[in-house]
């Protein structure tokens, strides 16, 4: 109908401006020339691309990935020589950036909800403590935090030498500049049995947990379903390691003439990294939780306290439930943040993808188009893995609504 | 008594003070530190922590800090605190960069010009608003002159830029850019033309997923290879495009929130009003969209200024750059935590500011919504 009286208007306009005016002709008008430009642009930055490639004598190839890398890695989570290739030296970087990424989020979620809970307390004192840290760390730069915390490690921490006399923890773990030495687990074929006993505990938890639901659900009985969890997942298995005589063996490292020999260390880099990008990301989520207990109305507390329902299980059934709808979504961009944030570690010489890979491989091979792809392409792979199982679990504690 | 009864008719007694242990300092010791066992213990904890970190913080950074010395070993031996003469040795190079010393009143120029250009932008009752933001609107080509140099001024390469004005330089282009862009990706996406709004979600999506040091890893060493042959153009350049549309990404995102947030009756309304789509965006939806994500947009820009200490691993001298190379200095060396603890004050101070200035503004708008 509209059309019928906006034709009416535009007689003795020409063809083109009425097809303008009509909605429909304009928005394909419109895509076809947005399709246009993006494709022109592509045909321009491409043919540029063969033509700077061709003029310096470049191929455009992946065989460099099956090359020697002939450089080595401090530390690594599969074995690795200086001999191997450079896919597998990328796959040691992919490690390191994935080892850092999960002890840094792990970390980094306990001490922010600790953070958050104590922004809300009414303790005048540790209130006042937890928004003076929080507004210092997150308004610092993390690169910035990275640097500190490695300079303190590597100046303020001893040499080995001294390391092994003084910062000497039960003759066990050592602190020293080159790192934390602490012993290395060693396991014998038996302890295989520790890690079944492990699985089958977690499987009978998740069993158990839906059946005492169905069980509540139909007859309100309660199960006291936290200690069960407890006791299937950690008390089976360590039944299970002293039933089988204890199979493990323990590689505790012994200072000799220079350093230490021996057992495991965690690098300074490491820590340095670990430690940064963890309370730098703890102060974002200690806001978020903050905002997300604040949100629950204050009603909410007192109307579960009218239907008689303990504290504890008000905080369970009725608080943290619409808590986490809050906090989930901001939460999972800070899980993100961390990770790309982990890329930084090549200012500190921690080797994760970005230094291996888009790093040294690059300056050695000259490959820089091909190596950035792949590095960038790693990325978006795993900032998609994150978010779509955030996504997943965001759907799962969504309140159902009407 | 019996006196204080016959003074006042009934019902007229003044209030009595509350009793003591019931009002001033006591009661706010009471409620705020000693309410219960559990509160009691955690002041004890507290206190403990504090007179742990403060007195040996407050020793390191005053009480035996060193503001003069010639080097590192005058200092050790004048104070067992921090090193400040480091610093005050470093300040003007942390400040300046390798800028040429003889020109270096035209940083100090355009930054009391951009503070001056600010004001009309951040405040709304100040004397002179309207002229005000036209000279804001001219300021970007005035900093630019001042410190490019050219007609008239003696030109300065962008190579020689460094310190904590390259760190504004950055942040603050970045910022003036990216939010037309980040608003112009935010209604692409929420657009009916298919073709518009996909291109908008790649280019979104993209930005989002990969960290900042890889793109500028790319405008560092890849982008020449897109240019037509022979083309080179400027490293710092080059960075600010990516600093720019890295975070016009964000940017997006936050103001796709704020868009979502209206109620749909309102783009019905500014329809059924004949308002065509640049109208109706421009008078109705995005002031009231904008003005919900304010919060998220400052922090965003929060972020973008703290990001730009990152164009220090592909070379450029940033404070953080110069902070770490003048490490290596034979005289001064292992001064590590004074250095970094300086320029994390000179973040803090520009961060913090921001974000009170975001927490002024939500309750400056939030004024006529409240019931």
């Amino acid at each position: 109908m509209n059309t019928t009286t906006a034709d009416h208007d535009m007689e003795g306009r020409s063809a083109l401006s009425k097809l303008w005016t009509n909605r429909e002709a304009r928005s394909v008008i419109l895509q076809i020339l947005t399709m246009a430009a993006l494709i022109g642009f592509f045909a321009f930055i491409l043919t540029n691309a063969v033509a700077n490639l061709a003029a310096v004598g470049k191929t455009f190839s992946y065989d460099f990935l099956g090359e020697p890398a002939s450089y080595d890695i401090n530390q690594s989570l599969i074995d690795y020589t200086s001999r191997d290739t450079h896919l597998r030296a990328g796959v040691v970087g992919l490690l390191n950036t994935g080892l850092v990424a999960i002890c840094g989020i792990v970390l980094a979620t306990v001490l922010g909800f600790i953070l958050g809970v104590l922004r809300l307390s009414p303790n005048f004192l540790l209130n006042k403590i937890s928004y003076v840290f929080i507004e210092f760390t997150r308004n610092v730069p993390v690169l910035l935090h990275i640097l500190l915390i490695h300079g303190i490690i590597v100046h303020a921490l001893p040499h080995p030498k001294v390391a092994s006399t003084e910062y000497n923890l039960a003759d066990l773990f050592f602190l020293s500049n080159r790192g934390v030495f602490a012993p290395k687990p060693l396991m014998e074929p038996l302890f295989w049995a520790t890690i079944i006993a492990f699985v089958v505990g977690v499987g009978f938890t998740i069993w158990f947990r839906r059946h005492a639901k169905k069980v509540q659900d139909e007859t309100g009985k309660i199960y006291p379903v936290f200690w069960i969890s407890v006791a299937a997942i950690i008390g089976l298995p360590v039944i299970v390691f002293f039933i089988t005589g204890a199979p493990i063996n323990w590689d505790v490292p012994e200072f000799q003439r220079f350093n230490f020999k021996g057992g495991m260390v965690v690098l300074p880099e490491f820590m340095a990294l670990w430690l940064a990008l963890s309370l730098y990301t703890a102060a974002f989520i200690g806001e978020i939780v903050r905002a997300g207990i604040l949100s629950v109305s204050h009603g909410q507390w007192e109307a579960a306290g009218a239907l008689g329902i303990r504290r504890g299980r008000i905080l369970n059934l009725v608080i943290i439930p619409q808590a986490l709808r809050v906090i989930i979504p901001p939460l999972t961009s800070q899980y993100l943040n961390l990770t790309k944030n982990s890329s930084l570690a090549i200012a500190i010489g921690y080797m994760d993808i970005v230094a291996t890979l888009g790093g040294i491989s690059l300056m050695q091979t000259g490959k820089e188009m091909e190596t950035m792809i792949l590095v960038i392409a790693v990325y978006l792979v795993i900032s998609l893995m994150i978010s779509a199982f955030m996504n997943w679990y965001n759907k799962r504690i969504k309140l159902v609504e009407r | 008594m019996s006196e204080v009864a016959q003074h006042y008719p009934p019902g007229q007694h003044p209030d009595m003070p509350p009793p003591a242990g019931q009002r001033g300092v006591l009661l706010w010791l009471r409620t705020n530190l000693f309410s219960s066992w559990i509160n009691t213990l955690m002041t004890i904890v507290a206190v403990y922590l504090l007179y742990k970190i403060v007195p040996p913080l407050l020793d390191w950074a005053v009480l035996d800090a060193v503001m003069n010395a010639a080097n590192r070993d005058e200092c050790r031996q004048l104070g067992s605190g921090a090193c400040w003469a480091f610093i005050n040795d470093r300040f003007s190079i942390l400040v300046y960069g390798f800028y040429p010393a003889a020109e270096r009143w035209r940083v100090d120029m355009s930054f009391i010009l951009l503070c001056l250009a600010l004001v009309p932008v951040l405040f709304d009752h100040v004397p002179f608003r309207k002229p005000g933001l036209i000279f804001s609107c001219v300021y970007p080509l005035i900093a630019g002159w001042l410190l490019l140099g050219g007609f008239g001024l003696q030109p300065v390469g962008t190579d020689e830029f460094g310190g904590m004005m390259l760190n504004t330089v950055v942040g603050v282009t970045g910022i003036a850019f990216s939010l037309p862009l980040g608003i112009l990706l935010a209604l692409g996406r929420q657009s009916h033309l298919p073709i518009v709004k996909s291109c908008s979600v790649c280019f979104i999506e993209f930005i989002r997923g990969v960290p900042l040091i890889t793109l500028l890893f790319v405008a560092s060493t890849m982008l020449n290879y897109f240019l037509p042959p022979g083309t080179t153009f400027d490293l710092l350049l080059r960075v600010l495009i990516m600093v720019t549309l890295f975070s016009s990404g964000y940017i997006a995102e936050v103001v796709r929130g704020g868009l979502q947030a209206i109620p749909k009756g309102q783009y019905e309304a500014a329809d059924s009003m004949g308002l065509k789509y640049w109208q109706s965006m421009r008078l109705i939806v995005l002031p009231q969209a904008l003005k919900i994500s304010i919060p998220g947009i400052v922090n965003t820009f929060i972020g973008l200024f703290k990001d730009t200490t990152l164009v220090l691993i592909i070379g450029l001298l940033d404070v953080l750059g110069i902070g770490k190379s003048s490490l290596a200095d034979a005289q001064w060396n292992g001064l590590s935590n004074e250095i970094y603890v300086s320029i994390a004050l000179f973040f803090f101070i520009f961060c913090f500011g921001m974000s009170r200035y975001s927490i002024y503004l939500e309750k400056k708008l939030d004024k006529g919504y409240k019931r």
